[in-house]
């Protein structure tokens, strides 16, 4: 009985640090505004990214030579995004409020991601640059 | 412990321990959170001295069974003081640092008497059962004690975004473990506390590496925007 209290406590615990620790990585982006660039490279117009377009955009972002920072909190975020998604087709038919809770989360990963292609492709000119220089 | 999968597991998850304390000598961090560093160095030194143990003896010896435990009740040990620098850092303000330091040391005092009353029965395995029932309950406090100061993290109204992620990052890895014991102790042939095992471990030099190479000191984050439930 105690033991099956403490996992309990535990799972729900680890859910609290997991979920706070992805919003702390997509908060450090969510301000930044995205260049020209992405915009014309994924078709993203002005306004809200929905969040359908997160798997999109991290495929672009594969395609772009890594800078050797960002592979661990891109995989913190696919989680969480996979987690917000289950929450979403499992608890949404029963709790409306949660569809547009999970809808705002997702569209804050799909932006997350598109700050991350910007990033590589800012670092993919840089390398270009360079050899054109060399 | 001897597939290809633990072979890789060995020589990954002490290459990422130490890229932490690079990391961290490169982001000039490496004093301010020493115990975390120290930590580190701990772990991938035992874990060096846990794949030559098994290579001497093998994985089914009582030479392997003994190490394994001990080390891991010293390295939660570490892991507790590291998570005794981060309580002192929130409340560093306060000039809590001496009462933090006598605490901690209390309540490793008081799980060590509640790990021996539990073990006292089985006199022909004490000592194991010991540093095994430590470790789980090392974690477990660990993990409350995470959330604790998670919850002072958001009514201080921390805005340290470094200190925030190393709390968060410490806190999955505590209550990913005091889950995975619980799971261990309900289903004892489950494999799934193995799993966790590798998966925090790789999960936990991950995370501080990354906010000591990416997250500037003077990086700030409003806690009321990352806690569950907030807009």
């Amino acid at each position: 009985m105690i033991t099956a209290l403490i996992f309990g406590l535990s799972i729900v615990a680890l859910l609290q640090f997991f979920v706070s620790y992805c919003r702390s990585l997509i908060a450090a982006t969510g301000a930044l505004p995205l260049s020209q660039q992405v915009r014309e490279v994924t078709g993203i117009r002005d306004g809200e990214i929905s969040g359908a377009e997160f798997a999109r955009l991290l495929q672009l972002a594969r395609l772009c030579p890594e800078p050797g920072k960002d592979r661990s909190s891109i995989a913190a975020v696919r989680g969480y995004y996979t987690l917000l998604s289950a929450v979403r087709a499992v608890s949404g038919r029963f709790i409306p409020g949660v569809v547009s809770w999970t809808e705002r989360e997702l569209s804050r990963c799909a932006h997350f991601a598109a700050v991350t292609l910007d990033r590589r492709i800012t670092y993919c000119r840089g390398l270009m640059a360079q050899q054109l220089s060399n | 412990m001897s597939g290809s999968f633990d072979y890789v597991g060995w020589i990954v998850i002490p290459s990422l321990q130490m890229g932490v304390v690079v990391c961290a000598i490169w982001a000039r961090s490496f004093l301010r959170f020493f115990p975390l560093n120290f930590y580190m160095l701990v772990a991938t030194l035992f874990t060096a001295a846990r794949f030559f143990t098994m290579v001497q003896y093998g994985v089914r010896s009582s030479q392997y069974f003994y190490f394994y435990f001990y080390s891991d009740a010293l390295l939660t040990i570490c892991l507790f003081f590291a998570l005794m620098c981060l309580f002192s850092h929130v409340f560093q303000e306060m000039g809590a640092r001496i009462y933090i330091r006598i605490g901690a040391i209390l309540v490793i005092g008081l799980i060590s008497a509640v790990s021996y009353g539990m073990v006292r029965q089985a006199q022909d395995k004490m000592v194991t059962n010991f540093a095994a029932e430590l470790s789980q309950n090392l974690y477990f406090v660990g993990a409350v004690l995470s959330y604790v100061l998670w919850v002072a993290i958001r009514k201080l109204r921390e805005t340290r975004t470094q200190l925030i992620q190393l709390v968060l990052a410490l806190g999955v890895y505590f209550s990913a473990f005091a889950a995975s014991y619980a799971l261990s102790v309900l289903y004892p042939n489950s494999l799934v506390w193995r799993l966790v095992s590798y998966a925090m471990a790789i999960w936990l030099p991950l995370a501080w590496g990354y906010t000591f190479l990416r997250i500037p000191e003077g990086a700030r984050l409003t806690t009321a925007r990352v806690a569950l439930g907030s807009r």
